[in-house]
């Protein structure tokens, strides 16, 4: 299908008017040549190459193919593309036909080969793409085009991605047979760190911390400029890949309980449900017992006091892993979160929901432990069961994150984490925290709120020179990033007048003369 | 009563939202360019892509009708400023009790050949914008005439969209008229640093066009011939007072207000950039064209409008600005070259990307302005200090209470301080306090 493009194309400096392919055509080709090659492997496929594998891989190939040919919205790039950025993407590219490949059961023959050549290859091509993109230029918010990319604004390719985050998470949980030729490109590194083949939540944990590391490198670039940014930057990927990946592997290799040090009940929720802390107190040594310590000090503790101190951020956009991956995978996405009064309101019903429900099924279940089921029965295990499907994987997982590219990077976090919900409780009632507004120097452009991952209208608050005190808020930082007039400042200070913020502000500093001021306000 | 406001920029509707604040008055704004307010300043932001235009809107589309705000979108032609009727471009007819002129600016042209040619446009609204859209399609090389506010902004806009630009500024440093020579200095490496060809000292003579109309090349005053697609002039606005002319209401540059914004036309009102001060207040201009002072003449003009008839009396001056990365904030009077009995405290970081300035008195060393670039200070703490004409000493002890920059970004103050006292060996001060919030609330 040639066609012209006038947008771009031109921006690159091709002659207007010319019939050619697009780079992005060419890619679809390639695509769809590789759909037809598994396809035909299929039909010569025995038993341990698994024909039906290489049919669906080859599917879905020449369905991405065909897709990327045909529809010039999928590939018509925003910004012309600098030839280190076109490396980094063909690198990409190529992982990604691998990782098809590897899905189609190559993978079960050449595990180590097919790890380099899939998740190696998409991890560099990334990182080279994200290099090229940002090194060397001078630092600053660079939003450019953010609204116009079809990846980043609910575009064809946004869609597309929605769809495979989705489909990658409704395999995982329900039919993990079909990511078999994946998980076995694990096993070597599984033997090193886990001591045992891999299962299809080692592979899950390793593509979770290399989305974190890798999209964590490029938000150290992106926001490179702003120092509370890189710090804390830092801090998601170095909770993520030691506390919730190197550890509890570290932990299952020395044949101890696999336990995340960064996750605290409500939000890991079986942390402090009956059958979890029986199983650890039985644990041999006082490593167990210590993790049911350390469980109850986080949750009942450490957290009031934390939050007290610093506001909800200290876990929600520096610790937690779900905060991690969307503060770095979400980045790209985090202006689609909706800004509107309604879905305010449906949040403040649906995340308090989850945690009576979480509260709920905890306190039913101890009772029913304490009583021995003299009271529940089997009642208590149903209730358990059905939050962990509704909650801890369909909503935690296939929703809050298959949903970044089309809802926002923080769905589960605004809508559903029990957890966010206690510290948002904390941090409206009982804390230091607060985003302070300078004076009148807000000029309504939006860009806050825009910006905003948690759908806050921050500049509601800012254009009446107010300060910003929210549940939600988990002080990413980014609002006061992207005000271009030194608007915003996060800040943990007394208590008095946080909610008014410095006695000279009111409502609209703008106006007050000295005798207003005088007169004690207006 | 129905108050009638033309225009809803932000002092149309700032006037109209505190009058619904304070009264049950009938309030209509009518609007030729939008049927709901944006953010003026974020235009600039919908070229970059950062934003889209529903998102430039400080208020819900519900708003409105909430608050009972009318909005009208027509074009006032005149006003029977006798007969309270105003006469709108879709035939209709609208009667007022009090009619507030807020129709803001339009762009300079200052009679260049060729200024007319297509790909020859300013950047004032959304027309404009829509325009812009179209008139870089394709285009090889822009240029930028003018070095305000508008014209940095529109190189940066340009610049975001991958087109190389080549920035006229008749000043030989970059908006020297109003910044001191170090900032001057300083915005304008930080334009250079982006790769943007900028050309001080330099004037338009004569935009050439091709023979379809549009535009192939400015001539500059050096004489050189640049080929160009695209010329943005950004050489200032001018009040609107088409309205006002057409209505017999005295003009001279703006609509002539008092103090009160009252017009030479009973029940008649103007404000913001459209209007001219008779008498302008002390060390401020007649026209104030600045998106602070229109919201300032808005919220001032709504308690007269209420019957608690009110002066305009403006706090000490701020404004801000962003020149690419460079972000820009002022407090109080910092003149472009140093007054009598005026001293100045300068401090510039050593890679020249940022600076903090203070200007105080000679006699009783009280402060009298501040100036920072590439670090963020405190609006209530810089015009406090200003108001009550704190010493430069008590101020600088005090610096740390100004810092608004985000969290564990390096302070600068101790810095400021050392370069005072290297000046003042016999009696250094000594900085004690660090930025903190609790240092400004026990302030």
């Amino acid at each position: 299908m040639p066609s012209t493009n006038t947008d771009f194309d031109q921006s690159i400096g091709l002659t207007p008017g010319r019939t050619f392919l697009t780079s992005g055509q060419k890619v679809g080709q390639v695509f769809v040549g590789f759909g037809l090659l598994l396809l035909l492997a299929a039909a010569f496929g025995s038993e341990a190459l698994s024909p039906l594998r290489f049919f669906a891989s080859g599917l879905v190939s020449l369905a991405f193919g065909l897709a990327i040919y045909y529809v010039p919205d999928l590939t018509a790039p925003t910004t012309a593309l600098s030839s280190g950025e076109r490396v980094g993407l063909g690198l990409f590219g190529f992982g990604l036909l691998m990782l098809i490949a590897t899905l189609a059961g190559l993978g079960s023959l050449a595990p180590a080969l097919f790890f380099w050549l899939g998740t190696g290859l998409v991890t560099l091509g990334g990182l080279l793409f994200i290099r090229a993109r940002y090194a060397g230029r001078p630092g600053g918010i660079r939003n450019d085009g953010v609204m116009f990319s079809n990846t980043m604004s609910r575009g064809a390719v946004g869609w597309l991605l929605g769809i495979v985050f989705t489909g990658f998470y409704v395999l995982l949980y329900w039919f993990p047979a079909a990511l078999e030729g994946l998980i076995r490109t694990m096993d070597p590194l599984s033997w090193v760190l886990h001591g045992k083949p891999a299962d299809q939540w080692f592979m899950y944990g390793t593509f979770y911390t290399l989305a974190v590391l890798v999209m964590g490198v490029r938000a150290l670039y992106k926001y490179r400029h702003n120092r509370y940014q890189r710090i804390r930057t830092f801090s998601v990927m170095f909770f993520q890949l030691v506390f919730a990946y190197l550890i509890p592997s570290i932990l299952v290799l020395f044949n101890r309980p696999e336990f995340y040090f960064s996750y605290f009940w409500p939000l890991k929720y079986n942390y402090l449900w009956p059958s979890d802390v029986q199983w650890l107190m039985s644990q041999p040594g006082g490593l167990g017992v210590f993790m049911v310590f350390w469980a109850a000090a986080l949750s009942f503790i450490a957290t009031p006091i934390l939050t007290y101190f610093w506001g909800k951020r200290w876990y929600c956009s520096w610790v937690c892993g779900c905060g991690g991956l969307a503060e770095t995978l979400g980045d790209p996405w985090r202006h689609l979160s909706d800004k509107s009064v309604k879905a305010w309101q449906i949040e403040r019903w649906m995340i308090h929901a989850v945690l009576v429900f979480v509260v709920a099924t905890t306190a039913v279940l101890w009772i029913n432990s304490a009583t021995e089921g003299a009271v529940l029965g089997g009642l208590s295990g149903a209730y358990a069961r059905v939050y962990g499907f509704l909650i801890g994987s369909v909503f935690a997982g296939v929703i809050g994150v298959g949903f970044y590219p089309v809802m926002g990077s923080r769905m589960w976090c605004r809508f559903g984490c029990p957890m966010a919900a206690t510290l948002g409780i904390f941090q409206k009632y009982f804390s230091r925290f607060r985003i302070t507004t300078n004076g009148g120097q807000c000029i309504s452009c939006g860009n806050c709120s825009t910006y905003c991952e948690m759908g806050i209208d921050v500049r509601w608050y800012a254009q009446r020179g107010q300060n910003i005190i929210r549940a939600s808020c988990v002080g990413c930082g980014v609002c006061s990033a992207v005000c271009p007039r030194g608007v915003l400042s996060l800040e943990n200070g007394p208590r008095e007048e946080r909610y008014n913020g410095p006695a000279l502000i009111t409502e609209d500093l703008t106006i007050l003369t000295d005798e207003d001021v005088e007169a004690g306000a207006i | 009563m129905h108050i009638v406001i033309v225009g809803n920029g932000v002092t149309g509707i700032t006037t109209a939202r505190f009058v619904r604040k304070m009264s049950d008055h009938r309030i209509t704004v009518i609007s030729a360019e939008s049927d709901h307010f944006y953010s003026r300043p974020a235009l600039m932001y919908l070229y970059m892509g950062h934003l889209t235009y529903e998102q430039t809107k400080p208020y819900a589309d519900d708003f409105w009708e909430k608050n009972r705000i009318e909005l009208l979108r027509d074009y006032v032609r005149e006003a029977d400023v006798a007969g309270k009727r105003l006469f709108l471009s879709s035939g209709a007819a609208l009667s007022y009790d009090r009619l507030v002129l807020a129709t803001g600016s339009q762009s300079n042209k200052f009679g260049w050949p060729g200024q007319d040619l297509d790909g020859v446009q300013g950047l004032y609204g959304l027309y404009d914008l829509e325009r812009m859209e179209q008139n870089t399609q394709g285009i090889r090389r822009a240029v930028v005439v003018g070095g305000g506010l508008i014209g940095v902004e529109m190189a940066e806009m340009l610049h975001a969209r991958h087109l190389p630009v080549t920035f006229l500024v008749r000043e030989r440093g970059y908006m020297d008229y109003l910044l001191p020579p170090e900032e001057a200095d300083m915005v304008g490496r930080q334009i250079r640093s982006h790769g943007i060809d900028l050309r001080l000292g330099t004037e338009l003579k004569a935009v050439l066009g091709d023979e379809e109309g549009r535009v192939r090349a400015v001539v500059t005053s050096a004489g050189e011939e640049i080929a160009c697609g695209f010329v943005g002039l950004t050489v200032g606005v001018h009040p609107n007072v088409d309205l006002a002319k057409a209505s017999g209401i005295e003009t001279n540059r703006g609509v002539l207000v008092n103090r009160f914004f009252e017009t030479s036309a009973p029940d008649v009102y103007a404000a913001g950039d459209c209007a001219e001060f008779r008498e302008p207040l002390p060390g401020r201009k007649p026209v104030e064209q600045l998106w602070y002072t229109g919201r300032m003449h808005g919220r001032t003009l709504a308690r007269t409008l209420c019957g608690r008839r009110t002066p305009y009396r403006p706090g000490v001056f701020f404004n801000s600005a962003k020149f690419f990365d460079l972000e820009y904030q002022t407090y109080g009077d910092v003149p472009p070259a140093l007054g009598p009995g005026l001293r100045t405290l300068y401090w510039e970081h050593p890679n020249g990307d940022r600076c903090i300035r203070i200007n105080y008195r000679e006699a009783d060393g009280a402060v009298t302005g501040f100036n920072v670039m590439g670090v963020r200070y405190r609006h209530a703490v810089c015009a406090a200090w200003i108001r009550e004409g704190r010493s430069i000493r008590f101020v600088l002890e005090h610096l740390g209470a100004a810092n608004f920059d985000p969290e564990f970004f390096t302070q600068f103050e101790a810095e400021v301080v050392a370069t005072y006292n290297a000046g003042h060996p016999e009696a250094p001060v000594r900085l004690k306090r660090k930025r903190g919030l609790r240092a400004l609330l026990t302030h």
